[in-house]
C-alpha cells in the first residue's frame, strides 16, 4: 500500500488520541464498580524493623471500616517470585527470600506494607490506616552496598548474607581477560555510579479486585504492562487461583517504563479482600506511595577497565559491578543487571576479551528492577564513558577511536565477545549521518561563540547497541528465565469484513492501536480503519507476555504477521472454491483474490462473508469462519544501534549545564510509523537526559528516602530540553523476523546519558579543568564542586 | 456536609461534600468527570489542571467548597460543539503531542490558558509556561510543537515527522 493509505511506513495519526484528548480515556482509577470499597495500606516508616505487634482494634471500630488485613492473613499463600534464576560463579543458585503480600515478622524498607484497611470511602480507609497501632522495633538499616556485603547486619536473617549472587560472564573468559589486561600497553580505569531512578509513570499504580461468589471467578483491573504475566504470577505463585478463574484487565495505562511489568502485593490484597467482602475493592497509589514502593531503576556501582593498544585498538573490557536489588527480588530484578547488562559489554566493537562480574546486593530500600533500557543503559554508560576517557588519555579523537574499533558492515552476523550474535548493523553509517546532521565540523566555531559569552561548550559522542525484541525462549531458558518470551496474536475477520486483532502486547503510550493495524492493512490490502486492536484483557486474548524490552512490534507484531498469513492461506482456499479454480492458481493482491491468467476475482470482503455464510462451501476440506492465532518465538534478540551527539554549555560561575542541541541517529530496522518511532526516541531522550542532569534517588543512612516527592526528586520539565534532532533513515533490517524490525522504545534512554556526561567533561576540559569524571546527575552543585576541587 | 453549587462545562450542578473534599475528587468521584487526573500529591504534576472562572487551576489545590458559585471548565468540555477536536486538541493529535495520555488533559487545559493570554508564544514562552505540567512520555518536544502550531505558527522547520 502506498504511504497515503495508512500502511507500513505511513505517519498515521494515532486513533487512540481522540479519547485521551477529550477526557474519555479509561484508566484503572476511572473505572467505577458498583458498591466498590477502598483499600489503604499501612506502611513502614522505618527501613528495617521487627514487627513486635500490630493492634488493629481501634481501626476496625472506625466508621466505614469493613476489614483490616495484616501479614498474618497471608502466611498460607505463596510469595511473589523472581522470574529469572541466576547462578553464582561457583554454581550456587541465587538467594531467593520470600516476598510476602504483606510484611510478616519484619519490615524491610520504608514503605513496606504491613497492614491494609478496607472501608466504604477512601478517606475512611486512610483515617483507619493511620489508627493502626504497630509496635515496630527499629533496627539498623542496611543501605550502602559495600557495607551490606562486608557486614553481618542482614536484610533477610534467614539467608545470612546480603549477597543475592556473585555472577561471572563469561566465566570461562575470565582468565584470558585478566591476562590480556595485565599485558596491555594501555589500561583506562573508571569507577562510576549509575544513579538510582524512580520510573515515575504519570499514572500512579492502581488495582481493583472483584470476586463473583456464584462462579468463583476473580477479576482484576490493574495498571499493568503485561496482564497475562500478572495473572500467571498471581495464580501459579501467590494465591493459587486456577488461571481460568482469574481475568486480568489492564485498561488504559498511563505509562509504565518498566515499573508496571511486575506483580505487586497490592494486587493480591485487593483480590483477597474482594473475596472476603464480596465487594469490589480498589486501591490507588498516591505519588508518595509510588516513590516508596514502585520498583526503582539502575543503582549500579561499577569499576570498568578498558585495555588497548597505543593506537587505540581495543583488547579487553573488564567490569566489576555491585547492583542493588533492594529489599526483595522484584520479578525481573535478577535478569536486569546480568543478562540484560553483561551480554552487551562488548558494545559495537570487535574487542576480543570481555569479562563482567556482578554482585547483586540486598539493602533496606525499595526493590530495584528493569526501568526503560534495563541493564543496557548501565552497559552503555560504562562502556562509552571509559572509551571517552581512553580517547582523552591516548589523545585520539573520540569519534575516530570508536570507528577504529567498530564491527564493520561486512562482518555481520557477528559473534561478539560478550556472547551474543548481532545479526545486522552499520555503525559507521550511523556515525556518518550523525556527524552530518549535527554539523560536528562546525563545533569549533560554536564553542568560540559560547566562550565569547563566558560559557564553556562541550561536544559529547556516543554509540550504543542494545538487545531488544525480548526474547528467544530457548536461549533465555538456558540463561535462567522461568518463562518463555514469545508472544501471541489472534486475527479475527468478522463476517462483514471488519477485523479484530487480539494481541498479547500492551499499549500504554506506544500507539499499538494505530501501528498494528497498519501492518495488517498492508498485508490484506484493506483500510486500516476497519481493523481494531484488542489488548490488555486476558479473557479476550489468547496469551501474551506484554510490552517491555522494546519487544511489542518485533515479537508480538511478528505474531500478528504470522496469524494474518494464516488468514490469507485459509481465505485462498475459500476463494479457490468460489472462483472454481485450484488453490495454487489463486493470487492475492491489493485485497483481491484472482485466478492467474483470467479476469476472475473476489474481494477479501466477499471471502470473509462466505466464510461465515458457508452456503455452497467446501465443508469437507475447509471449516467455516475466518480466525487464526499464531504464537511467535523469536530466533534471536534484535540489535538496534545508534550514534548520538549533543552540545552542552556549562556556566563556569554556577556549574549549570544547558543542553544546546541533541542529535540521535538510530537504526531500528524497518519502521512502521515514523511519527510514533520519533516520539518514542524523544521520550527516551527526556528520561536519559533527566538521568544525566537532574534525577537522583537518595536514601540516607537510616534508609529514609529523602527524594520521595516531586519537591525533592527533580522530574524533567519542558524548559530543561531543546528540540531534539532525530533520524532513523540508516536501516539494516533485522534478518530473523518477518517485518525486519528491531524496536525503538528504549534507545533514547540508553544512548543519551553518556552523551551528556561526555559533553560536560569535554566542556570542562576545554576550560582548562582537569575533570575526568563526575557521577550523574550532573547538577550545578556537582559540576561546580568538580571544577573548583583543584 | 456542606452543599456546593457550581457550573461545570456550562451545566449547573450541585452536591453535598465533606469539607475536606478536593475539587479534583468532586469532579472525578461525584460528577464522574474522570478526564481530570491525579498524578501527584504535592501539586506539581499538573494532570489535574482545570479552569475556574477562566483561570488555570490545579484542582488538587482547592477544596470543592471553594469553587462555590464558580464557572469550572474541564477537559470533557473542550471539544467543539459538533464533537470534533478543538484547535489545541487537534494540534496535539497532528503533532503527536501525547503518548500514554495521562498528563494530556492537564496539558491541554494549561495550553488553552497560555494561548488565551499569549496568542503567539515563543518556544521559550511555552517551555516556561509548562513548568507546572509534567509529562514522562514525550520529552516535551511534540507538546511544545503542538502548542506553537495551535497558535497558528509555522512549526514545519522544527523537526522531521
Amino acid at each position: 500500500m502506498p504511504k497515503d493509505h495508512d500502511g507500513i511506513g505511513a505517519s498515521t495519526k494515532r486513533r487512540e488520541d481522540v479519547r485521551f484528548l477529550t477526557g474519555r480515556g479509561k484508566y484503572t482509577d476511572d473505572i467505577q464498580i458498583a458498591g466498590q470499597a477502598y483499600a489503604c495500606f499501612a506502611r513502614s516508616q522505618v527501613a528495617n524493623g521487627e514487627i513486635v505487634s500490630i493492634d488493629t482494634t481501634a481501626a476496625e471500630a472506625m466508621d466505614g471500616v469493613l476489614a483490616v488485613f495484616t501479614g498474618d492473613d497471608f502466611t498460607e499463600v505463596g510469595g511473589n517470585p523472581a522470574g529469572w534464576l541466576i547462578n553464582s560463579r561457583d554454581g550456587e543458585p541465587m538467594k531467593e527470600p520470600k516476598r510476602p503480600v504483606l510484611a510478616h515478622g519484619k519490615v524491610r524498607h520504608v514503605g513496606d506494607a504491613y497492614a491494609a484497611v478496607i472501608a466504604d470511602t477512601p478517606q475512611q480507609a486512610r483515617d483507619a490506616a493511620e489508627a493502626i497501632e504497630a509496635n515496630i522495633k527499629e533496627l539498623p538499616a542496611v543501605v550502602d552496598m559495600a557495607a551490606a556485603l562486608a557486614g553481618k547486619n542482614y536484610v533477610h536473617d534467614e539467608i545470612e548474607t546480603n549477597q543475592c549472587f556473585d555472577w561471572g560472564w563469561i566465566e570461562d573468559n575470565r582468565a584470558a581477560t585478566d591476562a590480556a589486561i595485565k599485558a596491555a600497553p594501555h589500561v583506562t580505569t573508571l569507577e562510576l555510579v549509575n544513579n538510582r531512578l524512580v520510573p515515575n509513570a504519570m499514572e500512579p499504580r492502581a488495582s481493583t479486585g472483584m470476586y463473583d461468589a456464584g462462579t468463583g471467578e476473580y477479576k482484576l483491573y490493574t495498571t499493568s504492562q503485561n496482564p497475562h504475566l500478572t495473572r500467571l504470577l498471581i495464580c501459579a505463585f501467590v494465591m493459587g487461583i486456577p488461571e481460568n478463574k482469574l481475568t486480568v484487565i489492564a485498561p488504559d495505562v498511563g505509562g509504565g517504563f518498566g515499573s508496571k511489568i511486575y506483580h505487586y502485593g497490592e494486587e493480591a490484597l485487593v483480590l483477597a479482600a474482594a473475596k472476603k467482602l464480596n465487594r469490589a475493592v480498589r486501591w490507588t497509589a498516591s505519588r508518595s506511595e509510588a516513590f516508596l514502593t514502585d520498583a526503582h531503576g539502575r543503582d549500579h556501582v561499577t569499576k570498568i577497565e578498558l585495555a588497548c593498544e597505543k593506537d587505540g585498538t581495543f583488547i579487553a573490557f573488564r567490569t566489576e559491578t555491585m547492583a542493588n536489588v533492594g529489599a526483595y527480588l522484584s520479578n525481573f530484578s535478577t535478569a536486569t543487571p546480568t543478562f540484560l547488562h553483561g551480554t552487551l559489554m562488548a558494545g559495537n566493537y570487535t574487542v576480543p576479551n570481555v569479562y563482567v562480574n556482578v554482585k547483586a546486593v540486598f539493602t533496606n530500600t525499595a526493590p530495584v528492577d528493569a526501568y526503560r533500557g534495563a541493564g543496557r543503559p548501565e552497559a552503555t554508560y560504562s562502556l562509552e564513558r571509559v572509551i571517552d576517557m581512553a580517547a582523552r588519555e591516548l589523545d585520539i579523537d573520540p569519534i575516530e577511536l570508536r570507528r577504529k574499533n567498530f564491527i564493520k558492515p561486512d562482518q555481520f552476523p557477528y559473534a561478539a565477545a560478550a556472547g551474543l550474535e548481532y545479526d545486522t548493523g552499520n555503525y559507521d553509517a550511523l556515525m556518518d549521518k550523525m556527524e552530518t546532521l549535527a554539523d560536528t565540523a562546525g563545533f569549533a566555531a560554536r564553542r568560540e561563540a559560547s566562550e565569547a559569552n563566558g560559557k564553556l561548550r562541550g561536544l559529547g559522542i556516543n554509540s550504543y547497541i542494545e538487545a531488544c525484541g525480548i526474547a528467544p525462549s530457548n536461549l533465555v531458558g538456558i540463561l535462567g528465565a522461568r518463562v518463555g518470551l514469545y508472544d501471541a496474536a489472534t486475527v479475527r475477520v468478522n463476517a462483514t469484513g471488519s477485523l479484530s486483532v487480539m494481541v498479547g502486547a500492551h499499549s500504554h503510550g506506544q500507539g499499538h492501536e494505530t501501528a498494528f493495524p497498519q501492518v495488517v492493512a498492508d498485508m490484506l490490502g484493506i483500510d486500516a480503519q476497519s481493523i481494531d486492536i484488542v489488548h490488555g484483557d486476558t479473557s479476550k486474548i489468547p496469551f501474551g507476555m506484554g510490552s517491555y524490552g522494546s519487544r511489542s512490534l518485533a515479537v508480538c507484531g511478528s505474531a500478528v504477521v504470522r496469524a494474518t498469513e494464516k488468514v490469507i492461506a485459509k481465505a485462498k482456499k475459500i476463494a479457490a472454491h468460489m472462483l472454481e479454480a485450484s488453490e495454487g492458481d489463486i493470487s492475492f493482491e491489493d485485497g483481491n483474490f484472482s485466478v492467474a491468467g483470467t479476469d476472475k476475482s473476489v474481494s477479501f470482503g466477499e471471502v470473509a462473508f462466505k466464510a461465515y455464510v458457508p452456503h455452497n462451501f467446501p465443508l469437507e476440506s475447509v471449516e467455516p469462519g475466518l480466525e487464526e492465532t499464531a504464537f511467535y518465538d523469536p530466533a534471536n534478540f534484535t540489535y538496534p544501534s545508534g550514534a548520538y551527539t549533543c552540545e552542552v554549555e556549562v556556566d563556569p560561575e554556577t556549574g549549570k549545564v544547558t543542553v544546546e542541541s541533541f542529535t540521535a541517529v538510530d537504526d531500528f530496522g524497518n519502521v512502521i510509523n515514523p511519527m510514533i518511532v520519533t516520539g518514542q526516541v524523544h521520550g527516551g531522550l527526556g528520561q536519559g537526559i533527566g538521568q544525566a542532569l537532574l534525577e537522583n534517588t537518595t536514601y540516607n543512612e537510616d534508609g529514609q528516602l529523602t527524594s520521595a516527592s516531586y519537591m525533592d526528586y527533580t522530574m524533567p520539565r519542558a524548559d530543561d530540553f531543546p528540540f531534539y534532532q532525530v533520524d532513523h533513515s540508516c536501516v539494516t533490517p533485522c534478518t530473523h523476523n518477518p517485518l525486519g524490525v528491531k524496536g525503538c522504545g528504549e534507545a533514547g534512554a540508553i544512548g543519551s546519558p553518556p552523551t551528556i556526561v561526555n559533553a560536560v567533561i569535554d566542556a570542562l576540559q576545554s576550560g582548562g579543568k582537569n575533570v575526568t569524571h563526575i557521577d550523574m546527575p550532573l547538577t550545578p552543585s556537582r559540576v561546580w564542586s568538580a571544577m573548583n576541587a583543584q | 456536609m456542606p452543599h456546593v453549587s457550581m457550573t461545570v462545562n456550562g451545566k449547573a450542578i450541585s452536591g453535598d461534600v465533606e469539607g475536606r473534599t478536593l475539587l479534583v475528587d468532586f469532579l472525578r468521584g461525584d460528577l464522574r468527570l474522570t478526564g481530570t487526573h491525579v498524578g501527584c500529591d504535592t501539586s506539581q504534576c499538573g494532570a489535574c489542571v482545570v479552569h475556574v472562572d477562566g483561570k488555570a487551576v490545579k484542582s488538587c489545590t482547592m477544596f470543592a467548597s471553594e469553587a462555590e458559585g464558580a464557572d469550572v471548565a474541564t477537559i470533557e468540555g473542550q471539544a467543539n460543539a459538533d464533537g470534533s477536536l478543538n484547535v489545541i486538541q487537534q494540534a496535539f493529535q497532528d503533532h503527536h503531542g501525547l503518548q500514554c495520555g495521562f498528563c494530556t488533559p492537564g496539558m491541554v487545559m494549561s495550553a488553552a490558558a497560555l494561548l488565551k493570554d499569549n496568542p503567539k508564544p515563543t518556544e521559550t514562552d511555552v517551555r516556561e509556561y509548562l513548568e507546572g505540567n509534567i509529562c514522562r512520555c514525550t520529552g516535551y518536544h511534540n507538546i511544545v510543537k503542538a502548542i506553537m502550531a495551535a497558535s497558528g505558527q509555522d512549526v514545519a522547520g522544527i523537526a522531521a515527522e
